[in-house]
């Protein structure tokens, strides 16, 4: 086992699936309870014998063995999956369905239905996210208010009632209704989405925990690209979109640990193997003909991705996505990001205006990047003073230390009289 | 050089998957510091927590014989210059994150 391996994280998520399948969903705490069990039980030995040559065949075993156990003591106590009613009820027939349902892609099918199952539209979609890491991702319930800045005790009552409708659902999502599945897939897809979103622009202070969020999303995303029937071109596009994103991830913070923005961040540290696979994954979502907002947000980072510098960035290009990205998915960080890309373009004062025309500006008064980019553009175009006040007013609405300091350093800036600055080479 | 017995006992290590990944981790990467150190006999075993206690042909009834704070739940062999540095030595042990304890008893010699 790698350090840094989150490997019981991992086979919690494929143990739940495949327990559940056995147990039923309405029996997801007993199949909670098996897992937690198997992993008492690994700790015990493996903390003195060492860790096994295979840990996840090991881990997979224990639960196996339990569920068995429990299948056969309790076989008339409890109703469990009542796709498998009577093969559960034979000696016969009950080991090799137990067998069956913890093979590698039985396991892969169930992760599967538990994620759209937990993307259940009586469920809002911070729930759904919420479910989702702690059922398929393994997080524990603080670590996943933590990730996320909320209340353990509000987290808490998030996903019980989470699991409460999920265990009143008769069973896991079928994903051969082809009826309810394209709506599905599209909650899926946004849910992962924001999980991803969460790791990368969110307001947790330790680039550690946010990077394991991005890279939890996108190895569900890689799920739906391993089955057919949900390996669409937006699931192509989504998980492009965050290869592309989480390429940068690595100069997102400086080396002595300071938030770095997209024009100065040190390109050579972005992933180049998660850049050219994003590329492959962007040109292997261009099919069929509806083109989602997660093809021109990847088509967006994969613009970034090719620039040498942001000087050099084909910004014409991506004002015109972000015209299209509005159209699809109208908000005002979209409307924001267009007119930052239209400074870029045209100039400062020309991204003021756009700005300024925003349509909900109010819903951004909260967005501390609001009034850094008011301040950036002020700034470039000579304003100071103007731009000193929106650096302080993105300080005071800072989610983290890291954000704090950044925006402290953007007041500094302000501060330099412009005859005093250094010429830069 | 003289031996003793560690007996860990109690210690409830449930938590997150995370949380227990970490804490295994400790306990790999204390034994391994102890071997290193040379002072490790045997890494020992860990044991289940419920058994049999037998005071006689018709006296066997089923565990748990102690309350679950002090159950045995496994035992290592160390090797210590004397019984103040063997349990010296258990300072480091990690079931102290969760509650439990070490009791470090000397093997009596021939």
């Amino acid at each position: 086992m790698e350090p840094g391996d989150h490997l019981f994280r991992r086979e919690a998520g494929r143990m739940v699936a495949a327990l559940t399948r056995l147990f039923g969903v309405h029996n997801l705490d007993l199949a909670e309870d098996v897992v937690q069990d198997a992993f008492c039980r690994a700790l015990e030995v493996w903390k003195l014998r060492g860790v096994p040559e295979n840990p996840s065949a090991w881990l997979m075993a224990t639960a196996k063995n339990r569920a068995l156990d429990i299948l056969r003591r309790e076989r008339t106590a409890r109703r469990y999956a009542p796709e498998l009613g009577r093969l559960l009820e034979s000696e016969w027939t009950l080991s090799p369905v137990v067998n069956e349902a913890f093979s590698a892609s039985a396991i892969r099918d169930d992760q599967l239905r538990m994620m759209f199952s937990c993307c259940h539209p009586q469920l809002p979609e911070v729930a759904q996210v919420a479910l989702i890491l702690h059922i398929l991702c393994g997080f524990g319930v603080n670590e996943i208010a933590a990730a996320f800045l909320t209340r353990s005790a509000a987290m808490e009552k998030r996903i019980a009632r989470g699991k409460s409708v999920l265990a009143s659902s008769a069973r896991l999502f079928d994903l051969a209704e082809e009826r309810e599945l394209p709506k599905r897939l599209s909650a899926v897809q946004r849910a992962l989405y924001l999980l991803f979103s969460e790791g990368y622009h969110g307001a947790h202070s330790q680039l550690a925990v946010r990077a394991d969020l991005c890279r939890e999303a996108m190895h569900l995303c890689n799920l739906l690209l391993e089955q057919p029937l949900t390996a669409t071109p937006e699931s192509y596009a989504l998980e492009a979109l965050m290869c592309l994103d989480a390429a940068r991830l690595p100069a997102r913070v400086d080396a002595s640990g300071n938030l770095s923005s997209l024009y100065d961040q040190d390109r050579t540290l972005w992933d180049a193997a998660l850049i050219a696979k994003g590329e492959e994954l962007l040109d292997r979502s261009a099919t069929g003909t509806h083109v989602s907002e997660y093809h021109i947000e990847a088509a967006i980072a994969s613009v970034h991705a090719r620039a040498q510098s942001a000087a050099g960035t084909r910004w014409d290009t991506i004002v015109g996505l972000y015209d299209t990205l509005l159209t699809i998915r109208p908000s005002p960080i979209v409307a924001l990001n267009r007119a930052i890309a239209i400074a870029q373009l045209r100039g400062p004062a020309h991204g003021l205006e756009e700005i300024a025309a925003i349509a909900d500006s109010a819903r951004l008064a909260d967005y501390p990047f609001y009034f850094a980019a008011l301040g950036e553009l002020e700034l470039q175009r000579g304003h100071d003073e103007v731009a000193h006040e929106h650096f302080l007013a993105a300080g005071k609405l800072a989610r983290n230390p890291m954000e704090r300091r950044f925006f402290q350093q953007r007041v500094d800036a302000c501060d330099r009289a412009p005859a005093e600055e250094t010429p830069t080479s | 050089m003289s031996e003793f017995l560690y007996l860990y006992r109690g210690g409830d290590s449930s938590g997150t998957p995370e949380q227990m990944q970490k804490h295994m981790q400790k306990w790999v990467d204390w034994l391994k510091e102890l071997g290193t150190k040379g002072h490790l006999k045997d890494q020992g075993n860990p044991l289940e927590r419920t058994g049999k206690v037998v005071k006689g042909r018709k006296a066997i009834s089923d565990g748990p014989f102690a309350e679950a704070k002090d159950i045995v739940g496994g035992y290592t062999l160390v090797e210590a210059k004397d019984i103040a540095q063997a349990a010296d030595l258990s300072v480091g042990c990690p079931i102290f994150d969760t509650g439990g304890f070490v009791e470090v008893r000397p093997i009596m010699k021939m």
